[in-house]
């Protein structure tokens, strides 16, 4: 199994690099708004994505640079978003909390805590619908359980027996409040059984054991048998964002954490212990090494958002009229007096 | 043509839409085999069966949001609110979800979704259950707000709505419902374009623009002003977004003189965005002040007389109009 556990090595190794070098970036002055790191938890997406298909869906709340790299978003695309930039994987549009990719299934980053929960019941809903054998991931953090979004998506989708994991990253704290003060129980899963829902709940440093336990979930949403809550225990190294001073918990604690359950350190020294060489490893950390400094390169050298995009965004094009509306669609032809008061400074 | 309600026009306009597109569904409160609570989706069970014709627990925020990923996905959904009172409670998936995706993801994931279900006030229905929430998401870009106020316009608009490839909150007169109009036969297909205003009643001396209740109000006053003298041209939007502000400063140039009236609270919304561009568009041609007459800036008490004084009535559209005129 080193193949495969190499392979996992290398993309939680590639998320937390790209991570590290957008945080470097951010105190730069090069990204801006918000940047809520995935750095410790990278296990869970990496083992996640391992256990489902190209073909299926993954939707994520707004930590979720690590997801869609695990999905197929390129570093560049990446970078580039997180950069304001047009090259970004939503053109600059999105930023750090909305990276979309329709291509590789990502269906985004959401910034509102558990609104897109019944969106991954919705896409489920799709593939159930279109009798697909599909299955959507759906993931969030402990801080989501306790806000309606959540009850309501899990609600229907288990009334519908829809295919979804709803997969719960408890990293303890809701953005800086500890879990024993926003849940009346410590243990997420609990709530499923007010769905009569199936449920699963470990740790999740050890990438192997995430792997093994979301197959037994995802087969059970594609075998049609309904969805499953699945709380994967789990820890973030770096603040809720950037400009967290993480006055809610020690240093040691962290310190703990970093020493005995870092995934990217388990990962690396099991590979050793079953024979894998250190140069083997080297050889890897040297090229994601290269392909974070080419991501890096490559947003910065890349040409800001568009106005142009910004504005083709906003609606899409009438398909449903014979004639199509004339050239720019209705906002920016009807309403063109208000843009042009905007263009001004405002009435 | 023949005569048909509003509310089987919208009947006729969903299944027709459904008939065409397997991916067309329908998804809300009580639409299956309840027949539906004002009984627009009455018999769509029977025709389409439970896998498109989707009865939900009251959770318009988790049906909402359902309803936005299947959008995402490739799906058309077709969400009904019982009333859009209900929305308050899933307007994060309306506004958050579904009119900001398709520009945060930088036209990766379009949301062709209609919500929908009955407007503002019917009935001493309380506070609670008479709000006009047109001023509330005509706020938003990404979004369509359409709210006809004929049995014709809400068929061809439903039918545009569904087919379109954006959200659209569509707005249905709650007193609307059983209002009979001239409807096109089925085979005729009509569908109506967003962004066309239409003429309701030509006229030369006052525009009058207004939709949902007071539509019918509206035009009785304008048949009883006639009488007097006093020809009013009635502008109909059919949409609030995109507004057809061209037809109504057209019109204003001819007569120089414009009311609006509407049903939601006058602060703010479509009636205050009309009378801006008016006042900016055509303020060489205006001969009066333009003016509004609206319900009252108060939540709706149940008592009937309160109620009636509450909710714009033909007398302050008539004296709203002869204001205008300097004639009262």
């Amino acid at each position: 199994m080193s193949e495969e556990l190499l392979a996992h090595y290398r993309q939680m190794q590639l998320i937390r690099r790209v991570e590290e070098e957008a945080a470097r970036a951010y105190l730069a002055g090069k990204i801006g708004g918000f940047l809520h790191l995935y750095i410790g938890q990278e296990a869970v997406a990496v083992g996640s994505e391992s256990a489902i298909r190209k073909t299926d869906w993954m939707i994520q709340t707004y930590r979720d640079h690590g997801h869609a790299l695990v999905r197929g978003t390129s570093a560049r695309a990446i970078m580039a978003e997180l950069f304001g930039k047009d090259t970004g994987v939503s053109r600059g549009l999105g930023g750090s909390m909305h990276m979309f990719d329709a291509e590789h299934r990502f269906l985004g980053g959401h910034g509102i805590v558990g609104g897109h929960i019944a969106l991954g019941s919705g896409a489920a809903f799709r593939c159930k619908y279109l009798k697909t054998e599909e299955v959507v991931l759906c993931f969030f953090g402990d801080g989501a359980t306790p806000i309606g979004g959540f009850h309501e998506g899990l609600t229907l989708a288990a009334i519908w027996k829809l295919p979804i994991v709803f997969v719960c990253e408890n990293n303890h704290y809701s953005m800086g409040t500890p879990m024993e003060r926003t849940n009346p129980t410590s243990d997420v899963t609990l709530k499923g059984a007010g769905y009569g829902m199936a449920t699963d709940r470990f740790e999740g440093h050890d990438v192997e054991v995430v792997v093994e336990r979301m197959k037994a979930a995802v087969a059970r949403a594609r075998r049609g048998e309904g969805p499953t809550l699945v709380e994967i225990l789990t820890y973030r190294f770096r603040g809720h964002s950037m400009s967290d001073p993480g006055k809610y918990r020690t240093a040691d604690e962290v310190e703990e954490m970093k020493r005995t359950r870092d995934p990217v350190k388990i990962a690396r020294e099991r590979l050793l212990a079953r024979g894998v060489a250190e140069e083997a490893l080297a050889t890897i950390d040297a090229a994601i090494e290269a392909e974070v400094a080419d991501a890096v390169a490559f947003a910065e050298s890349a040409p800001p958002a568009t106005a142009e995009q910004m504005r083709q965004t906003v609606l899409a094009p009438s398909v449903a009229y014979p004639p199509r509306f004339d050239g720019a669609h209705a906002p920016f032809t009807v309403d063109a007096a208000p843009q042009a008061d905007a263009q001004q400074g405002g009435r | 043509m023949r005569e048909l309600t509003y509310r089987d026009a919208l009947n006729e306009a969903i299944a027709e839409e459904m008939v065409r597109d397997p991916n067309v569904f329908l998804m809300g409160e009580e639409v299956g085999y309840y027949q539906g609570a004002y009984k627009v989706t009455r018999g769509l069970i029977e025709k389409f069966g439970p896998e498109r014709v989707i009865d939900t627990p009251i959770a318009e925020s988790g049906f909402a949001g359902v309803g936005v990923g299947a959008a995402m996905t490739g799906l058309r959904p077709i969400i009904e609110f019982m009333t859009w009172n209900f929305s308050f409670v899933a307007i994060d998936q309306i506004i958050n979800s579904a009119a900001k995706m398709l520009q945060m993801s930088a036209g990766q994931f379009k949301i062709p979704i209609v919500f929908r279900g009955p407007n503002a006030t019917a009935r001493q229905v309380g506070s609670q259950h008479s709000h006009s929430v047109d001023a509330v998401y005509a706020n938003f870009p990404g979004l369509y707000v359409v709210y006809p106020s004929t049995a014709r316009d809400a068929k061809g608009l439903l039918k545009m709505a569904i087919r379109d490839d954006n959200p659209v909150v569509f707005l249905e007169g709650e007193t609307l419902y059983g209002q009979k109009g001239e409807v096109p036969d089925a085979d005729a297909d009509e569908v109506i374009e967003f962004g066309k205003a239409r003429i309701a009643r030509e006229g030369k001396d006052v525009t009058v623009v207004t939709w949902g209740r007071p539509y019918v109000g509206v035009l009785e006053v304008a048949h009883e002003l006639e009488a007097e003298g006093i020809s009013c041209e009635v502008i109909d939007p059919r949409t609030l977004r995109p507004l057809d502000h061209g037809t109504i400063i057209e019109s204003v140039k001819k007569t120089n003189r414009c009311v609006v009236v509407h049903e939601h609270w006058p602060y703010g919304g479509p009636g205050a965005e009309i009378v801006d561009r008016v006042q900016r568009e055509a303020f060489d041609h205006l001969d009066s002040p333009v003016l509004r007459a609206t319900n009252l800036d108060v939540p709706m008490p149940y008592a009937v007389g309160l109620e009636n004084e509450v909710i714009v009535s033909k007398d302050r559209i008539k004296q709203t109009i002869l204001k205008s005129l300097y004639k009262s």
